[in-house]
């Protein structure tokens, strides 16, 4: 029996990333890290900023996430998400925009707790980059 | 009958509109092809996203303490309209068709004794509203920096309906915008947002259960501020895409009343000419013979 199951990553614009022979995906869920195979249990969560690890036979894919919304049924599992990279497309330059931007965003004093929680986790996220 | 010369220049004139017009559906088509397939790329999140909310809403318990954004206010006294246009004109009958709509849903609403407060995005609208409205416009945002629907700007405008919801100033969002079906139909659509409408429910119903992870609660009140951004964006995108073909199909009739004109015009302009060539002939004529 095949141990693979269907991925699919959609942002608002497009749909990012369509994958059928996916082993495992490591996921940076709302608590913790999380690794899903193929018969998981039905389950919806959040991402918190952190990598997504694809592994399939036809090559192994790393996203680098902002946010977004994790649902996996009947062996289908969607990622939406309003910012996603491949890290293969981050260079230096891009990663210190990004970092930046996080950065500038923890400075900003009315945030609350929990989405200032998020920020840090994006700032040491990037800094693991490169 | 006009002169000869007073025709000439109406058909040049013509003619010059007709390219004008010409060119506009030639860039209403590219736009058009382009704003397409970005609504339909778009789709596919919006669906997933109110399939995890409608999976969510039924799995959640306590519909009692369910997040307001879900449930509501429990009033249904002030009405908020988000009506969505686009910020330039010639674009045939789109604009008109949703504040059509949009007006018809406000008399309702006066009818019905209540509150009234308006969000245009996009400057057309602003336009046609302020006249008889312009005192229940609360804000009005325009994107014509922006060249396409971007989410960053459908963000902004969920952010602030959202703000504006948790100061209490509103009870029900409904947003208007123009679905985009082909190029000739474009079908004017009201949607409730806040609070958000499960109609659907019961066919989802039957499947299975889902794990949480935080619990529902804590991923209902993250995701729904999020899926209005979404369906905001979902509206922008319907409605870029509609904007461009009704813009084409309104500048290819121009063109073709334009094309209709000259082609009179010239008719008529030969004919006078003809009758000026028949007068002189007959003044030569005549005057030869009475010589």
């Amino acid at each position: 029996m095949s141990e693979e199951f269907k991925v699919e990553i959609v942002n608002p614009e497009k749909s990012f990333l369509v994958k059928e022979d996916v082993h495992e995906v490591v996921v940076p869920a709302f608590e913790g890290e999380m690794g899903i195979l193929k018969d998981h249990i039905s389950i919806i969560s959040f991402l918190k900023p952190g990598i997504i690890k694809i592994l399939s036979k036809s090559g192994d894919e790393n996203f680098y996430v902002e946010d977004g919304i994790l649902e996996f049924k009947n062996n289908n599992l969607s990622i939406l998400t309003s910012s996603i990279f491949n890290l293969a497309n981050i260079d230096k330059s891009k990663q210190q925009d990004l970092l930046k931007k996080a950065e500038e965003e923890a400075t900003k004093t009315e945030v609350n707790d929990q989405s200032k929680y998020l920020i840090d986790q994006k700032i040491e996220v990037l800094k693991t980059l490169n | 009958m006009a002169s000869l010369d007073d025709l000439k220049k109406r058909i040049a004139s013509v003619k010059s509109t007709q390219k004008i017009t010409k060119a506009m559906k030639m860039v209403a088509a590219a736009k058009l092809k382009r704003a397409q397939e970005s609504a339909e790329k778009g789709r596919p999140y919006s669906e997933k996203m109110n399939n995890v909310i409608l999976n969510l809403s039924n799995g959640i318990s306590d519909k009692e303490n369910a997040p307001r954004l879900l449930s509501g206010t429990g009033k249904d006294k002030v009405h908020l309209c988000v009506v969505m246009t686009s910020d330039r004109g010639l674009c045939g009958g789109f604009n008109s068709n949703i504040i059509k709509k949009a007006k018809s849903y406000f008399a309702k609403l006066s009818e019905e004794g209540k509150d009234l407060k308006i969000v245009t995005v996009g400057s057309k609208g602003n336009d046609q509203l302020k006249r008889v409205y312009g005192d229940k416009i609360i804000a009005n945002i325009s994107f014509k920096e922006s060249k396409n629907a971007n989410y960053f700007d459908a963000e902004k405008v969920g952010k602030m309906v959202i703000e504006k919801f948790e100061a209490e100033e509103f009870d029900v969002c409904t947003i208007f915008y123009n679905q985009f079906k082909n190029v000739i139909t474009q079908i004017p659509q009201s949607q409730q947002i806040i609070p958000l409408k499960t109609d659907n429910s019961e066919e989802n119903k039957s499947e299975d259960s889902y794990e949480f992870e935080p619990d529902e609660d804590e991923i209902l009140s993250n995701l729904l501020p999020k899926n209005i951004s979404t369906q905001i964006f979902k509206a922008m995108l319907e409605n870029s895409a509609s904007e461009q073909g009704s813009r084409m199909s309104a500048m290819d009739n121009a063109t073709r009343n334009a094309g209709e004109m000259v082609d009179k015009l010239t008719i008529e302009y030969n004919r006078s000419r003809q009758a000026a060539i028949t007068k002189e002939l007959i003044e030569i004529i005549s005057g030869a013979e009475s010589l």
